[in-house]
């Protein structure tokens, strides 16, 4: 039994059904975050979780009490909304003490929150301004200000820096990080952008079509994908992913494929389970992170088995960290990431380092992870 | 390059504003030309009048027609003026106003932001009751009236102008509400506001500008209308329209125009100061409501 979970929920509008029996169970002071494409459904189970939208079967409870049927005021939560939806009319304080109010809160303890939620954000200066004369930054702050007044058990987040420029965005990330870090409240966030997910979240729920397509930890869903949506979905650049075909050789299995010249090349996986042995003879699709295709020097000491291709470099693409090279593989475009001065041009040819310690392999048929 | 097809742009842009402006000020004249007869007229001696020169300025400028017309003209039988008619009007267009801004705001709030089954069918078949001509409910309105008790008295001339009323002022506050974001209400839920909590404290105090449209137009047809007026008001209850029109009307004796003029102008005065005291905000409120929904 968790803090907040949530059990068998489904949610359909009409015979349309959009969220199917998702099952997660949130621990106090967890940062979970949804992430999935536009219209997998995170948003409404947010809403859910919030008592925005009904619940159509299945349950959601906070501490234990079920929440099927209460109404959002009475779940002890809070939201932060994508457009902030501060109340245009009132000032910042009276944004901020409006719940309070609500709830009965008398004058003198709704003053004695708001200074000390203004002091933590630094927003004490903006109490008396309008919400129209802030700008989007400050915004947020009085968003969250709201939010934290109210001491929730559960912060909801619904794409709270989807609004702001990209510089402000990333501020904003590691302010929110260091807020959760420092109160230790438990946090649902919804986002569409992976990296907002890899860096808040103590674990992440990747969802598409209104299926959880996994649930687990950042590095678990970066480096163990459960299947080839998640793989492709998570990570900037994108995975890389190469048909190539299983040969079990006594002990060692490995992935053959072609290189651009047409050469045979044979990357052998450095602990082959029977789950892939299994698949001797027939195509999987090789999953190979742009971090996993670099150069020699650049490759990882600590991996147990690199392969290393010679191969044409097509397109560089200096990022100034690093320089992200493209090149084929077994008639795949492929992305490597390589250090900045990594000595390559287009059109010359250049030595890859493959990690294989870090590739996947996923059935072609069902999509899923080759365990 | 530059400067020189600045310099020609300006230099068109001289001579076709002057005649845009020629032309603007020239509609202006026409369209102000019956004020100006009206107020002519209603400060000269009738016999300035029937001595012909309804254009000309008075030889003799006096302000009896408008005491008259106010206080002590033949109204029907009675020599009151038009004075009390006035405050009938006052009595029926406030309440009337007031009442149906605030349901047609009400109805446009849950309407948009308490969406139920068959809500947008609902809100078309109160648009309806912008299209329906008057004439066609007179009749079931009267049965409607003896029925309630009301006919005859002020208390159901403003519920005629309610009902007539609400078809559009819930038009102009469900199109304003629609752009209103929802993510607002909802966050006021959280907050522990309620259905009306909501509308007082976050709704209303944004609606200024489709308040004020909403007002004008409502305030503007109910002090004009004649018909509702004339049909179910009686004598002494009768609105300002009705006691023009029989001070107007009268068969009986001279036909003094200058008195006629100056009621004409005082019965259209309080529309006129509505519009110039909220004009500003009609056409903003306008864009605002029913543009951008």
């Amino acid at each position: 039994m968790g803090f907040l979970d949530i059990d068998n929920a489904t949610k359909s509008y009409g015979s349309v059904e959009v969220l199917h029996k998702v099952d997660i169970s949130v621990e106090e002071g967890e940062f979970l975050v949804l992430v999935g494409p536009s219209g997998c459904g995170k948003s409404t189970l947010l809403n859910m979780i919030a008592g925005l939208e009904d619940i159509t079967s299945g349950q959601i409870s906070i501490k234990g009490a079920p929440m099927n049927g209460v109404h959002p005021s009475k779940r002890n939560i809070a939201m932060v909304f994508q457009s902030y939806a501060l109340y245009p009319n009132m000032t910042v304080g009276k944004n901020i003490t409006f719940g309070l109010e609500m709830h009965g809160v008398p004058k003198t303890e709704r003053d004695a929150a708001m200074a000390k939620v203004a002091d933590m954000l630094q927003i004490g200066q903006l109490l008396d301004r309008k919400p129209g004369q802030l700008s989007g930054g400050q915004r947020q702050r009085v968003a969250m200000g709201r939010a934290l007044v109210r001491d929730p058990d559960v912060f909801l987040f619904d794409e709270p820096l989807s609004n702001l420029d990209a510089k402000l965005r990333v501020d904003m990330r590691t302010e929110i990080k260091k807020l959760h870090q420092r109160l230790g409240t438990t946090i649902v966030y919804v986002t569409h952008d992976q990296i907002e997910a890899m860096t808040l979240s103590t674990r992440i729920a990747v969802m598409n079509g209104g299926y959880v397509q996994q649930l687990g930890t950042p590095k678990e869903i970066y480096d163990t994908p459960a299947n080839l949506f998640v793989a492709t979905f998570m990570g900037s650049p994108s995975m890389n992913l190469i048909d190539v075909a299983i040969r079990a050789d006594g002990n060692a299995v490995y992935a053959d494929t072609t290189d651009d010249q047409g050469r045979k090349v044979s990357l052998a996986f450095p602990a082959p389970g029977a789950a892939l042995r299994s698949f001797d003879g027939k195509t999987v699709k090789l999953g190979i992170r742009p971090e996993a295709l670099t150069d020699v020097d650049g490759a990882d000491q600590r991996s147990s088995h690199v392969e290393q291709i010679e191969n044409t470099v097509t397109v560089t693409e200096p990022a100034g960290s690093d320089t992200f090279v493209t090149t084929t593989i077994g008639g795949a475009e492929c992305v490597g990431r390589m250090r900045s001065d990594a000595d390559v041009a287009a059109g010359r040819a250049a030595t890859f380092a493959i990690n294989m310690e870090k590739a996947v392999a996923f059935d072609p048929q069902t999509e899923d992870r080759i365990a | 390059m530059a400067a020189a097809t600045q310099d020609s742009a300006i230099r068109t842009g001289r001579v076709t504003r002057t005649l845009i402006y020629l032309v603007l000020i020239l509609f202006a004249l026409f369209y102000m030309l019956p004020l100006y007869v009206m107020m002519v007229n209603s400060v000269k001696p009738l016999s300035e009048i029937t001595g012909g020169g309804m254009m000309s300025l008075p030889d003799v400028w006096t302000i009896e027609p408008w005491k008259k017309a106010w206080s002590t003209a033949q109204i029907g039988v009675e020599p009151t003026g038009l004075r009390p008619y006035f405050w009938n009007s006052i009595s029926m267009v406030v309440p009337a106003v007031a009442i149906s801004t605030v349901l047609g705001a009400l109805n446009g709030y849950v309407l948009t932001k308490w969406r139920f089954r068959y809500d947008t069918i609902l809100f078309g078949l109160m648009l309806f009751a912008c299209f329906i001509p008057f004439q066609i409910v007179l009749i079931p309105m009267a049965a409607v009236l003896g029925f309630l008790g009301l006919a005859g008295s002020t208390a159901g001339l403003v519920l005629v102008h309610v009902v007539y009323g609400i078809g559009f002022s819930t038009l102009y506050f469900r199109n304003y509400y629609a752009v209103f974001p929802t993510e607002l209400v909802r966050a006021a839920q959280i907050d522990g506001a309620g259905f009306f909590q909501i509308f007082w404290r976050i709704l209303l105090p944004s609606s200024g500008p489709i308040a004020v449209v909403c007002i004008i137009w409502q305030f503007t047809n109910i002090w004009n209308d004649f018909l509702f007026g004339a049909s179910f008001a009686s004598g002494n209850g009768a609105p300002m329209t009705v006691a023009l029109n029989n001070l107007v009307q009268s068969s009986t004796g001279v036909k003094e125009y200058n008195v006629h003029f100056a009621g004409a102008i005082l019965a259209a005065l309080p529309t006129l100061l509505v519009y110039i005291v909220a004009g500003r905000y009609f056409v903003r409120g306008l864009m605002a409501g029913s543009v951008k929904g």
